[in-house]
């Protein structure tokens, strides 16, 4: 890491995440067509376009839940594609889901303490075969988790079956969880979807708080008044394409992607 | 009947009841991690049994046992990353074929090993005509050792499900997969952890009842059936509900030898197995909507 700094004097600031020529073919459909894109570290990127644009599958890819047909994606200046999930998770990447997943069975603190392994666990026998470090780990592990529960206010709700929660108490839930790894890059896949509009404020607050406790957020949404006031930089995908990549201002002005939100349904 | 008798019976159920429990456990804990049956579970328990009978010539018992289960677990590991961890997204379908064929590679390679004869471990306290008597019931010390052994287990693992990042990675694992990955949990290893525990118990569940059922090579297949009539029974993954099951055939099969004749004990589980497949598949004690929450 020193030498990436001595670098980034002269030429800004090295990428967190890079993807150079990302291409993702499902039989006949090009589902992400020669993307690339880099996030800089500490900023808050969006990733918007028209429904089917590819914008899931493009965090699939990131996340590795798919693999690329080409392109390299580099995270931490790590060439991550063809990695396992959970690798590129123990890199420091953190997900939520459009739609939740959260632990079938478990309690909201159970949840967001598995998330919190990946940060602790010595590995995997030692779990099985040293029991005062495993009790004295399992302790750390659920402070933290009570913490996080905390810091988005749903403490109280740490003992209720997380699937059993409200749809905005479980949004909260799976970002804790998420948190409680101390990712480096947080990857949100629409986090206001379906939350009315003081819980999307609430979200709003959140993703730019987690920033400045310098994690790095590339998210997917439609609220369009939540991308344009949080984000720094905003991706524009249309059919698997990039569009464009500009500052907020900048993409409001841009004919081209105000052309494709007009043409298409009444996302914006 | 007398009251005597009844209690008889009632131990004797229990007795069995909990031995199918553990059985039924085994096959949840690979269930839930992977959405398999695997069949070569009762092998697992006449593994356990057998090797502790052979090292018992070089052991002393507490440590033939404690040799038996690890022997086993590192089978159970072994045959997982032979035969299941390297496939790609394999089908369930398949998968099941794999572990018939790893249950009848287990029972032949028994036969091979250690022939027809039917062996025992010896009773861990006194032998097969020691009781005591609890009121004017006799019972058998071993009969202890089974119940106890077998609560102990379910005392542990419930601990280990509820109390350990491992335990609760397992869950996580068999709740949501993709979820678990995104975690950075490596939910192939907890696959090969499964198998693990589930050769275990049911190694150590061989060790214990085998002074009262005896050992031979094919014990396993009618014990799988029994534990799986009783997984079914109680909900494909429910281990609570398990033990209850178990106990409730245990006890049904030791009363139904005052109306039909002993040969039929095996036909009542499976008369049982298959009256709940046709009328309740999620089991007496499982709910179609949590099965329906299953992605297997």
């Amino acid at each position: 890491m020193s030498g990436g700094n001595g670098q980034t004097m002269g030429g800004g600031q090295e990428p967190l995440l890079a993807l150079h020529g990302v291409h993702k073919r499902f039989g006949g459909l090009h589902a992400v067509n020669d993307v690339s894109f880099s996030v800089a570290p500490g900023s808050i990127k969006a990733v918007i376009g028209p429904n089917g644009a590819g914008k899931t599958t493009l965090f699939n890819l990131i996340a590795g839940n798919l693999p690329v047909s080409a392109g390299t994606i580099t995270f931490r200046g790590e060439e991550i594609q063809g990695k396992k999930t959970h690798a590129i998770a123990r890199l420091g990447m953190a997900r939520t889901f459009q739609n939740i997943k959260l632990f079938h069975g478990m309690t909201a603190l159970e949840c967001v303490m598995v998330g919190r392994h990946v940060r602790s666990r010595s590995g995997l026998f030692a779990g099985l075969f040293s029991l005062p470090s495993t009790w004295k780990e399992e302790r750390a592990i659920r402070t933290r988790a009570m913490e996080l529960l905390d810091f988005l206010q749903i403490a109280d709700l740490a003992h209720v079956e997380a699937t059993s929660l409200a749809f905005g108490q479980q949004r909260a839930v799976e970002m804790a969880r998420a948190l409680a790894a101390e990712p480096k890059l947080l990857l949100l896949d629409e986090p206001a979807a379906g939350l009315n509009i003081y819980e999307t404020a609430e979200v709003a607050r959140l993703i730019t708080t987690v920033r400045d406790m310098g994690i790095t957020v590339l998210l997917v949404e439609h609220d369009m008044s939540l991308v344009m006031d949080i984000s720094d930089e905003i991706l524009v995908l249309s059919f698997g394409a990039k569009l464009a990549e500009d500052t907020p201002a900048n993409i409001q002005k841009n004919t081209e992607v105000i052309n494709i939100y007009l043409g298409a349904d009444d996302a914006a | 009947m007398s009251l005597d008798l009844f209690l008889q019976y009632l131990f004797a159920g229990i007795t069995y009841g909990s031995i199918y429990a553990i059985v039924a456990i085994g096959f949840n804990i690979i269930y839930n991690t992977t959405g398999i049956i695997n069949f070569a579970q009762g092998e697992f328990v006449m593994l356990g049994g057998m090797i502790a009978i052979s090292l018992l010539e070089y052991l002393p018992l507490g440590y033939a046992i404690a040799a038996a289960v690890l022997i086993t677990m590192a089978i159970g590991a072994l045959i997982e990353m032979l035969f299941i961890r390297w496939l790609e997204s394999p089908s369930v379908l398949r998968m099941i074929i794999i572990t018939i064929g790893i249950s009848i590679l287990l029972r032949e390679s028994a036969l091979h090993i250690w022939g027809e004869s039917i062996r025992s471990l010896p009773y861990f306290y006194g032998n097969e005509i020691t009781t005591f008597n609890l009121g004017s019931v006799h019972i058998s010390p071993q009969v202890v050792w089974v119940i106890v052994a077998c609560a102990v287990m379910m005392a542990g693992l419930s601990v280990f499900f509820r109390s350990t990042p491992i335990g609760r990675e397992m869950r996580a694992c068999a709740a949501n997969r993709t979820a678990a990955l995104l975690c950075g949990i490596n939910t192939r290893n907890m696959v090969t952890l499964s198998f693990m525990l589930s050769a275990g118990i049911g190694a150590l569940a061989g060790c214990v009842m085998s002074p009262i059922t005896y050992t031979q090579y094919d014990s396993g297949t009618s014990l799988a059936i029994k534990g799986f009539t009783v997984a079914i029974l109680g909900g494909l993954g429910n281990s609570l509900a398990a033990v209850a099951a178990g106990i409730l055939l245990g006890i049904i099969e030791a009363f139904s030898v005052s109306v039909v004749p002993l040969a039929f004990q095996d036909a009542i589980a499976i008369a049982i197995l298959l009256l709940i497949l046709f009328v309740k598949p999620h089991g007496i004690f499982g709910s179609s909507e949590a099965a329906r929450l299953k992605d297997f």
